[in-house]
């Protein structure tokens, strides 16, 4: 029996006696769909976030800094990546996290391996993943991410693009080492409760909108209907599927129930992960904000590499899968 | 108390939470008597040469004492009576 069977109860109840929808109609599927998905994805998104908030407050970036001050290249790569995952990520933070790590003497590469690896492994992304496709996607969606953030780095890295960060950058230095003040564990639970708050409030409009239209598609779109636009076998469905992720970075929450109606219908699994890596990981408001810090060719190099290796993946995935 | 040196900052880059903690903070100090100033900074910079990478952050005296969230009144009193 699934955790989420109370879950399934109460959505039957509510469609077929509250709201007195007759079983077996596409609008009772449709209905119950609705109920049961938004009712499990948020009790799944306030649980993990809730968790992963009070983990996140013993690795502070400070932390990370120092730690990556002291790698190597290649491992730092790799070390970076993985913090990346567990690190929260908004575009505001970009700027603070950008001039720590270089200042502070972390190569370049290293700061692009987590500056990939941040926004695109988050948790929201993830339980929702979990959520529609099983962990077995999840995983991939993890270990690929990881690869093309180390990847982005390395060459990031061997480009030598140091002049095209903006020279003010270069011409202060910090220490990596800080003192930043210890917190209690009341402190990590009000820390935690309200980062869950605020990203529920945040999200959980677009979890509703998305949910509804996938709803919708899952009752009255006939199976396999999308195949023929964007099944494996069409080759422009992976590219097409980047572009539109570029602008919907803040939609994120909302566009991962969506595509789960798609898939359903059809479009296949490579395309599904190349569009939820470039609606997390290639965003243009954080673009912009890059900019303050660094020449706009490399971010359209970082934008490129990225994008490239996020393709890359989903010809893969349609491949393989 | 009346301390002429002290100084309060509250680093940010105007952020909605940044903007909450500034608010608590001179609700604070207002409440605990004490005759400091509270700045709001928003250079970016400054938070970085200060040591942390995450906004918003409570200084007391340029040094940071709270980082990165947003605890309730009765915490921000009690850190600033400690660092003060």
């Amino acid at each position: 029996m699934s955790i989420f069977y109370p879950v399934q109860l109460l959505a039957d109840w509510l469609t077929y006696s509250v709201f007195g929808i007759a079983q077996k109609t596409l609008l009772a599927s449709a209905v119950n769909f609705f109920i049961f998905d938004t009712i499990k994805i948020l009790i799944l998104l306030s649980v993990i976030i809730f968790t992963v908030s009070v983990i996140r407050s013993f690795l502070s970036p400070e932390k990370i800094r120092f730690i990556l001050s002291h790698k190597n290249k290649y491992t730092g790569n790799a070390v970076a990546s993985l913090l990346g995952i567990v690190t929260p990520f908004c575009s505001c933070s970009a700027i603070p996290l950008f001039l720590g790590f270089v200042q502070a003497g972390v190569p370049l590469g290293t700061t692009f391996s987590f500056l990939v690896a941040s926004p695109m492994i988050n948790e929201v992304a993830l339980v929702l993943l979990f959520g529609m496709f099983g962990w077995r996607i999840a995983l991939i969606y993890i270990a690929s991410g990881l690869v093309i953030a180390i990847l982005s780095g390395i060459i990031i890295g061997r480009m030598k693009v140091e002049d095209l960060v903006e020279s003010f950058v270069y011409q202060n230095s910090i220490n990596a080492k800080t003192d930043i003040p210890n917190m209690t564990w009341p402190d990590r639970f009000a820390y935690a409760r309200d980062y869950t708050w605020d990203i529920i409030k945040k999200v959980w409009i677009y979890v509703v909108i998305g949910i509804g239209v996938g709803a919708l598609i899952h009752g009255y779109v006939p199976a396999d209907f999308l195949a023929q636009y964007a099944g494996s076998g069409k080759w422009y469905a992976v590219p097409l599927a980047v572009l539109i992720g570029i602008p919907l970075y803040s939609n994120a929450a909302g566009v991962i129930p969506l595509v789960g109606a798609l898939t359903e219908k059809g479009v296949s699994m490579g395309t599904t992960l190349a569009f939820m890596m470039a609606v997390t990981a290639l965003s243009l408001p954080e673009f912009m904000i890059l900019k303050r810090v660094m020449k706009t060719r490399l971010v359209l190099i970082f934008a490129g590499i990225v994008g490239v290796g996020i393709i890359f993946t989903g010809y893969l995935f349609n491949w393989i899968l | 108390m009346n301390n002429n040196n002290a100084k309060i900052e509250v680093l940010g880059s105007g952020c909605s939470t940044c903007e909450k903690l500034y608010k608590i903070t001179k609700e604070a100090v207002s409440e605990l008597g004490v005759a400091v100033k509270v700045d709001y900074v928003k250079d970016v910079q400054r938070i970085v040469q200060m040591g942390p990478m995450q906004s918003p952050v409570l200084a007391v005296n340029g040094k940071p004492a709270l980082v990165g969230f947003t605890p309730d009144m009765e915490k921000i009193k009690k850190v600033i009576q400690d660092n003060l």
